[in-house]
């Protein structure tokens, strides 16, 4: 099994690099090209989300990103954000993300997570361990 | 990639075409752009998706925003968009059904 992880301050900058990273890695662990589009996208969401929480709750602690490969590939990204501010807007039904009263930081949420679960089947939101944070895990399958 | 903006006029629309990544890092780029011509008093916007290579949920609420103005003011916004990974993007987050979404600048603007 490999195992890559990455650390970076939340800044939206750094969440192109999470991504590059996170597509180099699925590529070389044989996630199946057509794949690859999916997960930059979604780990590009999962990030901008944990940066977003970061920065409302003036946290400066690191996003943690974790990406390992033993028969699928996951890739976890960690927050340090207080639980309840990871509440979420997943139940929302996509239609209503466009509400004229729903501001463009909660509708850019509800998007996020419209597309996290949309372009990911196996998807975990958990609290992360230790207590304090989220957990976004997300797997897919390897071609080999 | 970095992002790109290049604005033109065609008949009573601006079309502003867009390149590269709209992302949380580059989104409040597209934002002021656009909000700035709005602001200039531009009513019928048209925003070519053609060159994007990566859009995410910022960049998604970035264009409603600018269409929620525009409804506001009494003017139009519409979306030029053919490629199918975008076009998913649209799909599932249900937004195709709140954007005009056309295939070519002529079919927007009517040409």
């Amino acid at each position: 099994m490999a195992v890559v992880r990455l650390s970076f301050s939340p800044a939206p900058v750094h969440v192109r690099t999470a991504r590059l990273v996170g597509v180099a890695v699925a590529r070389r662990a044989g996630v199946r090209q057509g794949l690859l589009d999916e997960v930059r996208l979604a780990i590009g969401e999962a990030c901008t989300r944990a940066v977003a929480l970061h920065q409302q709750h003036n946290l400066s602690d690191p996003v943690r990103v974790e990406m390992s490969d033993d028969g699928t590939y996951a890739v976890r990204v960690v927050d340090r954000a207080p639980i309840e501010a990871g509440a979420d807007l997943a139940a929302l039904p996509p239609y209503e993300l466009a509400r004229e009263p729903l501001s463009e930081d909660a509708l850019t949420t509800g998007v996020g997570f419209a597309l996290l679960a949309g372009f990911v089947d196996d998807l975990l939101v958990r609290p992360a361990d230790g207590g304090i944070g989220t957990e976004v895990q997300m797997v897919w399958p390897l071609e080999r | 990639m970095e992002l790109s903006l290049a604005t033109r006029t065609v008949g009573e629309f601006a079309v502003v075409v867009v390149g590269g990544e709209v992302d949380v890092y580059t989104a409040p780029q597209l934002r002021e752009n656009l909000f700035e011509l709005i602001d200039s008093g531009v009513e019928h916007v048209v925003v070519d998706l053609g060159r994007v290579d990566f859009l995410d949920s910022t960049g998604l609420g970035v264009l409603v925003g600018v269409l929620k103005r525009l409804r506001t003011a009494g003017g139009s916004f519409a979306l030029v968009c053919d490629r199918e990974p975008l076009l998913k993007i649209f799909r599932i987050t249900a937004l195709d059904q709140v954007f005009p979404l056309y295939p070519t600048v002529d079919a927007a603007t009517g040409a």
